[in-house]
């Protein structure tokens, strides 16, 4: 399969992602936003990994270990998105708990 | 030989340490250490002089170089002093003159609150190392640096009174028109450097560096040089200040006149007469300038009636005359002629300090009279400064004036026949003061008859010995006419500095006819004055009496061409210019910082989406840049 594809997919993903950021107001929302834009980063990095790897193998290499970086990349990447989430989400438990709403824009006491 | 060089740093640096100590411990010092310190450092730095005049006598110079002044690229000016004929008679002149004047100061002051005193003390013995470093300099710089100090020193002691405001501005005057001259001083120093690369005389004056030198080069440096020379030696267009530096204490008077100071701009033109010498046009400059000034301050000190006044115009002009001399190409009678000038002009400012002193103050010759008889040592030791620089022989004004006149008469006969009328002017003026003074009644009030009294020990003895030197002081420059070898002071500045020979020289019979025409006509001028005023009556000025009282009104003339419409453009710059655009430009920038920061403020919203966006879109921007502007 070209790699075209999974360029194109994960500019989609990544833009929806970041759509979803700037457009919506829910802070949950706005939470899984962020969690499509890594899923399409890591989606990227996997499908150039595999296409190094490939590379790597019609030269001649076959160890199987060109490209590996990349994918431990991803790895790294989905503990950091789940350690982000668990905090994100308290904050925002904590946040429903003041206010009584997770809309984003009621939250502008940064300003003063 | 090399201790010459070991010791003569002492001479200025005795002065220096006499301004150090009295000047920071004027409150703590009694007047009489105040005076010894003052007068005794000079007497010191005389008596090395007199040391180092023995050293060169026999025709050795040194220059000794100390340390590196200013190291900038190829240019190197060294702290270093010229030790040859010519700056050690000049230090003998400064430092003699100079304690004379100091001894007698001790007494003249004696009436000043202990402070001032110590200040006055101070200022002049840094006026005195000023003018050492002046004349010691073995390059450009060191001089411009005593050529400032001297300007400063004068400004100091002009406004020594400074509770007077007419006294401050006097020395404001003397001030601007000082610095009108150094910066032409200044301009032409920067052109050696450009065109040589060196300040020192000696490698200035050097053949191969002044054949770099184009015709041109030569003849802006020297006038450049001799506008300098202008403003420290008060010479037409800048000689008004001298006059008002009257206001100054009369020993004051008498050390800018005749020990230091005015003298500066002489020996810079004698020091550089190599230049001069290759510049005939600005010759013919600096003769017909010191003739002019020479003769319009000769007819303004005809009609002056404050002693001081008269004496401070005949100043001028006979730095006319010098000028001419050097104009002529007769720097050595320029030379001669300073160290004669110094011993009858501080003589005759000190006896006039010493009538003003009896007067009880009064300066106005109108309100003398008849002070022969009270006034016996300062009458007759005036009489011999008249006489002197009136030009009788054998008295020492007679030999340096007739140098003078013989290098005028050898350019040509007009030149000489305005320097002769000028002498006799200024016997005719000289002997009008002394008769007014000290001849027929006492005309000021009852008090001051009472109080008239001659002036105590440490003011006559200067003046004694003054009296002396102005009667004796001209017979080492005896013309070889009179005497065979006679003309000592030729033979001694040689290596220094000549004078360039004329092509057509007087025959023996033409020079005495001269000699006999000046004193004949000079005697005549003593006696016109004698008739007109050894019984003066007050009576008002009237036609060109009264243009020549106000002083052609050149202060008038200068006031209304320079400082009326220098005042006008200052006006216009305070009501237009600096409020408008110089303030508007400040007040702008500051305004527009304001208003720039009122519009960013309005970013910080707090919303997060609107934080976000932004980052967002700089990003993209980011990118786009990385894209589309790097190759």
């Amino acid at each position: 399969m070209p790699i075209f594809s999974y360029i194109v997919l994960s500019i989609a993903l990544f833009s929806i992602g970041i759509v979803g950021v700037l457009t919506r107001r829910n802070a949950i929302i706005i939470f899984m936003s962020i969690e499509l834009m890594l899923n399409a980063v890591n989606l990227m990095l996997v499908a150039f990994s595999k296409m190094h790897q490939n590379a790597a193998i019609l030269a001649g290499d076959l160890s199987g270990t060109a490209g590996m970086d990349g994918q431990l990349f991803v790895f790294f990447i989905m503990v950091v998105a789940a350690a982000e989430v668990s905090v994100g989400l308290a904050i925002i438990v904590m946040m429903y708990r003041n206010i009584h709403s997770v809309d984003v824009n009621f939250l502008n006491r940064l300003k003063h | 030989m090399n201790n010459v060089l070991q010791i003569v740093w002492l001479i200025p640096l005795l002065p220096l340490a006499g301004f150090l100590v009295n000047g920071l411990g004027r409150n703590y010092l009694s007047k009489t250490l105040i005076g010894i310190i003052g007068s005794g450092t000079v007497l010191g730095s005389f008596i090395l002089s007199c040391w180092v005049f023995l050293q060169v006598k026999d025709g050795n110079t040194h220059v000794a170089e100390y340390f590196t002044f200013m190291a900038v690229d190829k240019l190197v000016i060294p702290f270093a002093f010229k030790v040859d004929q010519l700056s050690s008679l000049f230090l003998l002149i400064i430092t003699g003159v100079g304690f004379l004047i100091h001894l007698y100061s001790v007494s003249y002051m004696h009436g000043e609150k202990p402070g001032h005193y110590g200040r006055y003390f101070s200022y002049l013995n840094l006026f005195v190392f000023s003018m050492l470093l002046l004349v010691m300099g073995a390059n450009f710089v060191i001089l411009f640096i005593g050529w400032e100090g001297v300007g400063l020193c004068s400004y100091l002691l002009i406004g020594y009174w400074f509770k007077k405001q007419e006294y401050n501005k006097a020395a404001n005057k003397a001030f601007v028109m000082n610095r009108i001259g150094d910066l032409a001083f200044l301009i032409a120093i920067f052109w050696i450097i450009a065109k040589i690369g060196s300040v020192s005389f000696a490698d200035v004056f050097a053949a191969e560096n002044l054949a770099k030198l184009t015709q041109t080069d030569v003849t802006v440096i020297t006038l450049l040089l001799f506008i300098g020379a202008t403003g420290k030696s008060a010479q037409i267009p800048l000689y008004t200040w001298l006059p008002d530096a009257m206001a100054g204490p009369t020993p004051v008077s008498a050390l800018i006149h005749a020990a230091t100071m005015v003298t500066a701009g002489i020996y810079m033109i004698a020091r550089s007469h190599v230049l001069y010498n290759m510049a005939p046009l600005t010759l013919n400059v600096v003769a017909y300038t010191g003739l002019a000034t020479a003769l319009l301050a000769a007819t303004i000190a005809l009609k002056q009636n404050d002693i001081k006044k008269v004496l401070a115009y005949s100043t001028v002009s006979q730095l006319g005359f010098m000028f001419l001399a050097l104009g002529t190409g007769a720097y050595v009678a320029a030379v001669f002629h300073v160290m004669t000038h110094a011993f009858f002009k501080a003589l005759l400012f000190l006896g006039s300090g010493s009538v003003i002193h009896a007067m009880g103050g009064e300066q106005d010759i109108r309100n003398m009279g008849g002070l022969r008889k009270k006034l016996g040592i300062t009458f007759w030791t005036f009489v011999i400064g008249c006489v002197a620089i009136a030009g009788i022989p054998p008295f020492s004004g007679f030999f340096s004036k007739d140098a003078i006149l013989l290098s005028a008469f050898e350019k040509s006969p007009l030149l000489y026949g305005v320097a002769l009328f000028t002498a006799l002017l200024t016997a005719f003026y000289m002997f009008r003061l002394l008769f007014i003074t000290f001849t027929g009644k006492f005309r000021g009030t009852e008090e001051q008859a009472h109080h008239l009294h001659e002036s105590p020990l440490t003011m006559t003895l200067p003046l004694v010995i003054l009296a002396l030197l102005s009667f004796a002081g001209g017979w080492i420059g005896v013309p070889e006419v009179i005497r065979e070898g006679g003309d000592k002071l030729t033979a001694f500045l040689a290596p220094a500095v000549a004078s360039v020979p004329h092509e057509h020289p007087v025959t023996h019979s033409q020079e005495y006819f001269l000699m006999a025409l000046s004193t004949g006509l000079v005697l005549a001028a003593i006696i016109a004055a004698w008739l007109m005023f050894r019984n003066y009556q007050r009576k008002e000025a009237a036609g060109l009496g009264k243009v020549l009282e106000n002083k052609w009104y050149v202060d008038e003339l200068y006031e209304a061409i320079i400082v009326q419409p220098l005042h006008k453009l200052g006006g216009i710059f305070k009501s237009i210019v600096d409020p408008k655009l110089v303030d508007g430009l400040v007040n702008g920038v500051g305004r527009a910082v304001n208003y720039g920061s009122r519009q960013l403020r309005l970013l910080q919203s707090g919303q997060v989406g609107s934080y976000v966006l932004l980052m967002v879109l700089s990003m993209v921007l980011i990118f786009a840049i990385q894209f589309f502007l790097r190759k």
